[in-house]
């Protein structure tokens, strides 16, 4: 089977009912998607298929067909930062960082579908996303500094 | 490196270590200097001047053995060690460094003193000073207790400080030039002509000499990083996803496990069919582990799917079967004098009082709770026949090695632990089950690296938990004024538990951790009494955010709401009047001023809450305010005021605040832990829920440096939010509800 992940080809060999979340993780080794419950409940796994944020612990490779997927790698690097990710360190929003990714991407991905939400809009869109630490104040705040920044570009 | 070179340096970081880890105690034991873990493996050239600074050619390391669950712990410590040091952490190497008794945590035992922290008089220092002995003599090398600041603010400074001081001698030494000619900045020695050595060339002449610990700490006034503003040195690599969890690691060849064990927290496995799971594609091998099955595959998801396909018989666990059954045995102790644990506040006449008064009663209770971190337990585990690896997130680094020591049978100095990040913990990585079940599978697969992670099922079902409590709470009011208070909790003593998991040790005496967070609140009471009661061990417990002050705090703050409520006096103004402690009072008195508190009223359906909890050495404040709609509960806005005494990392402590604030609220509003047949039912965060970003509410806080003490604030957030919700819930609904979660008994939005 091929998949493609931040625009590199792959060939696996698994069962086409296993999770994308667990091939990028331990047959592709990109580890940016983390578990956090396998069961779409807490949003940690969260990547882009084709640009729209979807759990990866839930899609089944089989299922990709030759759709497209970005994980936090593919979004932005420590010397080449999506604006999302340059707002979140800015608002220093992290404290364990595990949820982040998937956080991240959830932010990405609103951002791209409706550039300048309302706080409605970012309690809908982010509140799948599950954060023990308490991270919520600062991903309101950096989210809504994001939506500026793509809109002075 | 010629011995005679390591014998003398060794000499001389004795030296160092001693003054780095602070004092003598007057047992021989804790006199003993413990040797720099650091030297061990230098290579030429290389220098290690205190156990926290290792200078080598291509740069500076600043060791952090406090483990960084999120807290913020590396930065925080790097800061510390930096600010003596003279170099910008930003550009320092950064090491948990191997696990070492030089890295005791002296401070973490002086909150089970028999003081409140507010009392500071020179008996109760004496006593806390005492409790570093047995920490350092335990080695316990523990990262708990919101302590790492408090342990590490003189310790970690004086690291640097020698380590400086020392590298501007061997420049001295090698120029001809006095050392106090010589400046330091940005990891340079800056001579009076302006040319700069860097520390990484000074190494191997500093390595030789003795180090300079004749050195004298700065003054707040002179601190560059202390203080300030500063970025947290992991966020750009948590925002990008390259920050590498214990779960993120791969060591070549490695195989991945799969646990089922016996949910039954303790209990066998009878018998189990896995015939169906040895079939599976990329199953290598099933073996039994203690108290349950594992399955080796060559993936994650595989070992999983096998493991589920295993048909196990399970013994049942040894503790009531249900919630129902366990509470039950809690409330029998409770007021039983056959059961009494201690009682550590006991003023005026409790007794005399409640015989004269028209008498308040109330019963509450606080649920068990699971730790849920987003990244579940892992471990990886390489044991050979001279040495097992362990790569893993952990608080407890030492207990680790010194039990995988004993099941291997390896001597403890070829047990190497390797410290990860970890993805939260909150008290769950306290316990190291996990890792000796994969130092178990590990053992029978010799020469094989395992990696063990459990799902969130296996993660949730197999924690040891904060533990429930009841607490009985009576009082009267005299002329608008709370007259008597009286508290009786009970709860399952938390400190055998979890000693006894970890040291093999009997604690014998009472369990602080009943009554931690109400006998000690800076309160005077004309009759003020908490006794705390000890229930039978039933379902295994362990530590917690703030564990004995999350539900403590809310045993004790809703009692006292309820009684000045009856005596129809004001909930911020009663708390002050009452209160006798200084420095606690200007944080009443600021939560109050933030707020623009007038009253629990706001307008119809809006009320507001106070509550207040000293904790961890913390006094901390809050005001709830939040608004009852059609379809719930909705909080609005939270004012939180806090003391620590001098703050170090102003941004830090706002996040560790209002993190600490909602982890309280969230379990409050919708998080417990119940039983059924011994097995703990919520198993996945759908049905442990917590808050959402839809429900959080907005935050103002402030930082108060009125106190004496330097304090860490991980926790002291915790205990005082539970209480303002339920608080705010009562000013603006009549409804009091006294069992947690509220969502038994009101709906949020």
């Amino acid at each position: 089977m091929e998949i493609t992940v931040n625009d590199t080809s792959y060939t696996i060999d698994v069962e086409p009912e296993m999770p994308l979340l667990w091939v990028l993780r331990d047959e592709l080794g990109i580890t940016g998607p983390k578990y956090g419950c396998g069961i779409a409940q807490c949003g940690a796994c969260t990547v882009h298929v084709n640009g729209y944020a979807v759990r990866s612990c839930q899609l089944a490779v089989g299922d990709l067909g030759d759709s497209k997927v970005k994980t936090i790698e593919g979004l932005g690097t420590p010397d080449s930062l999506h604006m999302v990710q340059e707002s979140w360190i800015e608002h220093q929003v992290a404290q364990c960082g595990y949820c982040q990714s998937g956080q991240i991407m959830q932010a990405a991905s609103l951002l791209s579908t409706t550039p300048n939400p309302t706080d409605d809009q970012i309690d809908a869109a982010m509140s799948g996303n599950l954060c023990r630490c308490g991270t919520y104040p600062r991903i309101r705040t950096a989210v809504k500094a994001a939506a500026k920044k793509l809109q002075e570009v | 490196m010629g011995r005679l070179r390591t014998i003398t340096r060794r000499t001389f970081l004795i030296g160092s270590a001693a003054i780095a880890g602070g004092v003598v105690f007057g047992t021989y034991l804790a006199k003993r200097p413990i040797k720099n873990p650091l030297l061990s493996d230098l290579q030429e050239g290389e220098a290690a001047i205190t156990p926290y600074v290792q200078i080598e050619a291509n740069g500076v390391t600043l060791i952090t053995p406090r483990a960084d669950k999120g807290q913020g712990a590396y930065s925080m410590q790097a800061q510390l060690i930096a600010e003596e040091l003279d170099i910008d952490p930003a550009t320092a190497k950064l090491s948990p460094g191997m696990p070492g008794p030089a890295y005791y945590n002296g401070t973490v035992l002086e909150e089970s003193v028999p003081f409140p922290a507010y009392d500071q008089s020179a008996m109760a220092e004496n006593v806390r000073k005492f409790m570093h002995v047995p920490a350092k003599i335990l080695a316990m090398q523990i990262t708990g207790g919101s302590s790492t600041v408090p342990d590490g603010f003189v310790k970690l400074r004086m690291a640097g400080a020698i380590a400086r001081e020392t590298l501007k001698e061997a420049a001295a030494q090698q120029s001809g030039i006095t050392r106090d000619q010589l400046k330091t900045e940005d990891g340079v020695v800056v001579f009076p002509d302006g040319t700069r050595v860097p520390y990484t060339e000074l190494a191997s002449a500093a390595a030789g000499i003795e180090p300079v610990t004749e050195v004298e700490l700065r003054p707040q006034s002179d601190w560059k990083f202390l203080g300030k503003p500063v970025q947290r040195i992991d966020m750009p690599a948590k925002c990008t996803g390259t920050e590498k969890y214990g779960i993120d690691i791969s060591i070549e060849g490695m195989v991945h496990a799969a646990v089922r064990a016996n949910p039954g927290l303790g209990a066998k496995v009878e018998s189990f069919d896995a015939s169906v799971a040895e079939s599976m594609r990329g199953v290598h091998k099933v073996l039994p582990v203690e108290n349950g099955v594992a399955v080796i595959a060559d993936n994650t998801w595989r070992a999983w799917r096998a493991v589920d396909a295993i048909d196990i018989k399970w013994a049942a666990g040894p503790y009531p079967a249900s919630t129902h059954e366990v509470f039950a045995e809690i409330e029998k102790v409770v007021n039983s004098e056959e059961h009494r644990d201690h009682r550590q506040r006991d003023e005026g006449d409790v007794t005399a009082a409640l015989d004269e008064g028209d008498v308040f009663e109330a019963l509450y209770k606080v649920p068990y709770l699971a730790h849920a971190p987003m990244e579940p337990m892992n471990a990886i585990v390489k044991v050979t026949d001279d040495q097992c690896e362990i790569w893993t997130g952990t608080q407890i680094p030492l207990f680790v090695r010194d039990h995988a020591a004993e099941m291997t049978g390896l001597d403890k100095d070829k047990v190497f632990v390797y410290v990860q990040p970890m993805g939260g913990s909150f008290g769950h990585k306290l316990e190291d089950t996990h890792v000796l079940q994969a130092v178990e599978i590990a053992q029978a697969l010799k020469g094989t690296a395992v990696k063990l992670v459990w799902s969130r099922e296996e993660d949730m079902t197999h924690d040891y938990l904060r533990p429930g409590a009841v607490a009985k709470g009576r009082g009267t009011v005299v002329d608008g004024k709370v007259e008597a208070f009286d508290l009786s909790v009970g709860q399952s003593a938390l400190l055998p538990d979890w000693f006894g998991r970890l040291m093999g040790m009997n604690i014998p005496g009472p369990d602080a951790t009943i009554t931690t967070g109400s006998w000690d609140q800076p309160f005077a009471i004309p009759n003020y009494r908490v006794t705390g009661y000890r229930a039978p061990a039933m379902v295994p417990i362990s530590s917690w955010r703030s564990v004995g002050a999350s539900g403590n705090g809310f045993f004790h703050d809703s009692l006292l709401d309820e009684l000045i409520h009856k005596a129809g006096a004001d909930p911020l103004a009663e708390r002050i009047r009452l209160c006798l402690d200084d420095t606690s009072r200007k944080v009443l008195e600021k939560v109050g001023e933030i707020s623009g508190w007038n009253g629990p009223f706001i307008s119809e359906n809006r009320g507001r809450g106070v509550a207040f909890c000293l904790s961890f050495g913390v006094p901390a404040a809050i005001v709830t305010e939040v608004t009852r709609t059609d379809a719930g509960l909705k909080i609005d806005k939270v004012y939180v005021v806090v003391d620590v005494g001098d703050v170090l990392d102003p941004i830090n402590l706002e996040a560790q605040v209002f993190g600490g604030v909602i982890f309280g609220m969230a379990h409050a509003m919708n998080c417990e832990t119940t039983f059924e047949n011994h097995a703990a039912q919520q198993d996945n965060y759908h049905a442990y829920e917590g808050m959402r970003l839809y429900q959080v509410p907005e935050f103002e806080i402030v930082a108060l440096n009125n106190a004496e003490k330097i304090r860490g604030i991980g926790e002291p957030g915790v205990p005082p939010a539970a209480p303002s919700l339920g608080n705010a819930i009562f000013a603006a609904t009549g409804q009091r509800i006294r069992e947690l979660p509220f969502n038994k008994h009101i709906d949020f939005v």
